[in-house]
């Protein structure tokens, strides 16, 4: 429960952290909030040598309205997302779904650009992101590139992020008046869901699942159905396919994928009322 | 604060434990700091079952800050504590010799100037295995030829008997049947073990601060196993951050004080999250088989058990349990003319066994409390009504079950009907109905259980001497650990005094200060250390009452204790000494008001009570919300209410957990998959509804005060309760049984079955090898007299 021995460092900009990464290569980790990595490195699974924090970089905590669009910058905490009153007008699912993480004190030291990073299917805004079409800007040695979502989560807690990059800010589509939901299903109220689903309706149908594969997923065969036409319960009996679910302490495959057809209908449900 | 003398008994006085702890003045073990002293970590196995073929330490030696790394062969170390052996083949040494039993065995002890050094140096250790067979289903562990942990064993049945009547069906026209799990469970105190050893003190050779509940108890054991004379170690329990039956010299704490004595420094070892919920003994772990007959109306004409009882790696004492306690208790509050009770208790290589807060009661309760649930729907009776046919009533007692236990009191209809009354349940019934009848996604189930259990006996001492400046020092045995007995027994003797609660020192839990006891377990404290305070109270008071008549020329029964905390004559205002003016006097006369005194032993009470518990069942998802648990517990006459009931909450909150959260699982390796608290389901507020409590009060006779332990029998109540509640909202289904806890998926595929009608059976036979145990014999009865006298 105590990490291995590491060298710190805190980072004053983007820029520099992102010329620490580049300085310390494969050795250096990114912190933030540390709500992911800090458990991992005190049970000695991450054995970072350096550990770049950035968790103090100003000016990269900001949630604003930029056109069509809501910026928030990677660093604002769940706790900033769940009371922001301008994200609650306009994307409420991405409010409502940061209320729903963990529990006080990981709201207020967990990051939006932290639970991104990591990957974690099992994490609840990721999804919310995904569902939303959400783009991400990450911060490279060259500058800064936009990654749609929908490119973001390659595999089990690996994202297009490069090994010098930051990510640095989340863009999201307004939705003010869009029909939502986000459905959690877990045993406990901190706990990590067995299975979420966010949804968002505005003109088009947008729908990502939780803990239902090796990252966050969009249930694009719901999504199609309903574009199609199909009824809410029929679009949800798609809820699973194209899904690998994981079995664990918690639930079985099986279990999950009747968890994601029930949790979809009613996440429809509540997004079309 | 002061509610005027001589009427604290029975009032919620608020705890004077609390500013230390509100203020972080806690004395807790980690918060010690001694120069000088080292820190102590342990490199454990990470696999089930092995042979050490190696371990090689040298890259530990040479870190920075390390004192010393060793293994088993480079220490005299004497085998673990055991609380009780279960056979003299199993024994655990204090560091793995040899081979490995369980995930979490220590092997090897590295020593350095910082917690952080030990830990990195513990790192380096290299330890070469030879896996071997595992078993980790207590069931599997029965089947001959299954690996086993001793060879002198032959197996893994520690103990394997059948004990009671030979046919105790017989005359039954129904007979409902049920194999029930009671999971193996963790305890997870907020504060995990932890020790400090210092070698270096002037007035004790050793002086050990351990957070545990027994510290005369652990310095007996400890003195015994190092070969010291025990007046010559001193144990101190600071502040201890729960217990729940599993805080005891530990073999880690063995380890710590023989390596502060051969390197003559202050060793400390405190146990990281991550190690408690691997190394700290588990708690209960039973399969029960279990057959009630019946006749047609209702009445129970007998119940055959056969049970086995997971011990864990090495026998941990905690398998005898399902021999002891949940075998005295398995005939619960009815009459039940005839039990058999035949147990197998075994081997696995998993966290050994021990006692966790209710030790082998709720055991008892839980199957009971089914097997009655399951005959009530077998034969169409409401299970309230069930229960009252069959009751032990309130003009039996004193009472000696078939199963050899001495009920000293109850009233077990009186708690129902109580309970019955504060629920509403006639209104849940027609809410129940109503939902069933709309076919609802949330489905109602209302779960009742009506239980006894076992608490305390024996003998406890007390101290009580009053000073010269009006102050009295009170002293008992017991050792508290978050309980509050400071306030309890402060009301006891303020009371007999007649003195301001303020003017009362009471300490416990010190070998250097109190001179003999038996510490905090089994629910004892007040029934036996409270005891103890009331009668050397009086004694004190009537040696003061015999000093003040003296002075004044009167009668010592003339002498009473005044409302304003003095002694006076009666009748006579004026006439009257404090406790101060008393004190002095006698000690000029060389008699210092100064009692030491040990009650005489006394019999185990048996509280008791009913629970009614409200769940809801998403019929769609499994998912159980439990909406209401209403508590009616009688632990005789109260002291503190208050205290009561944070009793009875912490023990709702456990024994719910239980029906519905917490298990700890294994893989078939051997390795746990519930080890840490993200995977251990322990609930948080969040999860738990409000609680309703009450009490009944029946005094038991055993002892001056009324009273009956408090401390384990909310557990006991509420699981069953809720386990009934969760069947009890899918029963129009056709679903007679779901196993502990009651998780989502499970309760879930109990439903799915329902609908495809493919319910499994609630009973399969057990193993074979069970039918091949000896019946009760000299050996078995010893057994069993050793396993009733551990009671945690």
């Amino acid at each position: 429960m105590i990490p291995a021995a590491f060298e710190y460092v805190r980072a004053e900009s983007a820029e520099e952290a992102v010329a620490l990464l580049v300085e310390h290569g494969d050795d250096a980790k990114l912190i933030a909030g540390g709500h992911s990595l800090l458990p991992l490195m005190k049970l000695r699974l991450a054995t970072p040598t350096v550990l770049v924090d950035i968790g103090r970089v100003p000016g990269l905590s900001y949630i604003e309205e930029r056109g069509d669009e809501i910026a928030i910058g990677a660093l604002a905490r769940h706790h900033d997302l769940e009371t922001s009153a301008v994200l609650k007008e306009q994307v409420p699912l991405l409010a409502a779904t940061a209320h729903q993480v963990g529990d006080p004190q990981v709201r207020h030291r967990g990051t939006l650009g932290g639970t991104l990073a990591h990957g974690d299917p099992a994490s609840d805004l990721p999804a919310a992101v995904l569902a939303l079409g959400g783009t991400l800007v990450a911060q490279g040695p060259n500058g800064r590139r936009e990654i749609s979502a929908l490119e973001f989560f390659r595999g089990f807690l690996e994202t297009a992020l490069g090994a010098d990059e930051v990510l640095v800010e989340i863009r999201v589509p307004k939705a003010a008046g869009a029909g939502w939901s986000f459905q959690k299903f877990n045993r406990r109220a901190q706990d990590w869901a067995i299975v979420g689903v966010a949804a968002v309706v505005n003109g088009t149908t947008g729908i990502a699942l939780v803990n239902m594969g090796s990252t966050p997923l969009r249930a694009t065969a719901v999504e199609e159905a309903v574009r199609s036409g199909a009824s809410v319960t029929d679009a949800a009996a798609a809820a699973s396919q194209g899904t690998d679910p994981p079995s664990d302490v918690n639930a079985s495959s099986e279990y999950r994928r009747h968890l994601a057809t029930v949790l979809v209908r009613r996440a429809l449900e509540e997004a079309s009322s | 604060m002061t509610v005027g003398a001589g009427t604290f008994s029975g009032t919620p006085v608020r705890r004077v434990e609390d500013p230390d702890l509100l203020r972080g003045a806690g004395t807790f073990v980690d918060n010690l700091k001694i120069d000088g002293m080292l820190s102590l970590s342990f490199v454990r196995s990470p696999i089930a079952h092995a042979t050490i073929r190696s371990v090689d330490v040298t890259a530990a030696r040479e870190m920075p800050g390390v004192v010393g790394v060793y293994s088993a062969a480079d220490l005299e170390l004497p085998d673990a504590p055991a609380l009780m052996a279960l056979h003299p083949a199993a024994i655990r040494p204090s560091l793995a010799k040899g081979t490995v039993n369980f995930v979490g065995d220590p092997v090897v002890a590295v020593v350095a100037e910082t917690r952080a050094a030990a830990m990195d140096a513990a790192e380096l250790v290299e330890i070469d295995y030879e896996p071997l067979g595992v078993v980790v289903d207590m069931e599997e562990a029965l089947d001959r030829g299954s690996p086993a942990q001793f060879e002198s064993l032959g197996g893994n049945v520690v103990i394997g008997l059948r004990t009671g009547s030979e046919d105790p069906l017989a005359g039954a026209d129904v007979v409902v049947r049920g194999r029930f799990e009671n999971q193996r469970v963790a305890v997870v105190p907020m504060e995990g073990s932890a020790i400090v050893v210092d070698p270096t003190g002037t007035d004790f050779d050793l002086t050990v601060h351990l957070s545990c509940q027994m510290p005369h108890v652990a310095r007996a054991g400890l003195a015994k196993l190092l070969g010291m004379d025990q007046e010559r170690v001193r144990v101190i329990a600071p502040h201890v951050g729960g217990a729940f039956g599993a805080k005891h010299l530990s073999a880690e704490g063995v380890v710590a004080s023989k390596l502060a004595l051969e390197l003559g420094r202050p060793v400390k070892w405190v146990e990281t999250r991550s190690e408690n919920l691997v190394a700290m003994a588990h708690g209960r772990g039973q399969v029960q088989y279990v057959e009630l007959g019946l006749r047609r109306d209702g009445t129970f004409v007998g119940m055959r058990c056969r049970m086995v009882g997971d011990a864990g790696g090495y026998g941990g004492f905690g398998g005898i349990l399902v021999l002891g306690q949940t075998k005295l208790m398995a005939q619960g509050v009815y009459h039940i003319p005839a039990i058999a009770f035949d147990v197998a208790i075994v081997t696995t290589n998993t966290t050994p066994m021990g006692a966790y807060r209710g030790a082998g009661r709720p055991e008892a309760a839980a199957f009971v409390e089914r097997i009655v649930d399951m005959a009530a729907d077998e034969l169409g009776i409401d299970p309230v009504e069930l229960r009252r046919k069959n009751f032990i009533r309130p003009d039996e007692f004193p009472l000696t079950t078939v199963m050899g236990a001495d009920y000293d009191s109850g009233d077990y209809g009186a708690a129902l009907d109580e309970v019955l009354r504060l629920a509403d349940y006639d209104a849940l019934r027609r809410e129940q109905d109503e939902r069933r009848r709309r076919g609802d996604r949330m489905q109602l189930g209302i779960g009742v259980s009506t239980y006894v259990e076992v608490t305390g006996g024996g003998a406890e001492f007390s101290e009580v001497e009053v000073h010269d400046d009006g102050t009295i020092t009170v002293k008992a045995g017991t050792s508290a650990h978050g309980q509050g007995h400071a306030t309890a027994f402060s009301q006891i003797a303020a009371d007999q005094f007649g003195v301001p609660i303020e003017q009362i020192r009471y300490v416990q839990s010190d070998t250097a200060l109190v001179a003999r006891g038996r510490g905090t377990g089994g629910s004892r404290s007040v029934q036996l250390g409270g005891t103890a305070v009331l009668q050397t109270s009086k004694l004190v008071v009537e040696r003061a009452k015999e000093l003040v008549a003296e002075l004044l020329e009167t009668a010592p029964e003339d002498v009473v204790v005044t409302g304003d905390g003095r002694l006076g004559v009666a009748g006579v205002p004026s006439k009257a000494l404090s406790w101060g003016e008393v004190a002095r006097v006698a000690a000029e006369r060389g008699a210092p008001l100064l009692v030491q005194h040990d009650t005489e032993r006394a019999g185990s009470t048996y509280p008791f009570g009913a629970h009614v518990a409200v769940v809801e069942v998403d019929m769609e998802t499994g998912r159980v919300v439990p909406l209401r648990h209403v508590a009616v517990d009688d632990c005789g006459v109260i002291v503190n209410p208050m205290l009561v009931d944070g009793q009875v909450h912490g023990g709702l909150a456990s024994g719910i957990s239980q029906a519905l959260w917490e298990q700890f699982l294994y893989d078939d390796d051997g390795n746990p998959i519930t080890s840490t608290l993200a995977e251990y389901a322990m609930p948080s507020a969040a999860e738990l509804p409000s609680f309703v409590t009450a009490h009944t009060e029946t005094p038991s006779p055993l002892n001056d005060l009324g009273a009956k332990g408090i401390g384990e029998s909310a557990t006991v109540g509420s699981t069953p309760a809720v386990q009934n509640a969760v069947v009890d909202a899918l029963s129009h289904l056709g679903v007679r049984h779901i196993d502990m806890p009651c998780t989502p998926e499970r309760v879930w595929r109990a439903i799915t079955a329902a609908q495809a009608g493919t319910l499994p059976d609630p009973w399969r036979e057990p193993r074979p090898e069970m039918a091949g145990f000896p019946r009760e014999g000299a050996a078995g009865e010893e057994l069993e007299r050793g396993a009733e006298s551990v009671n945690l």
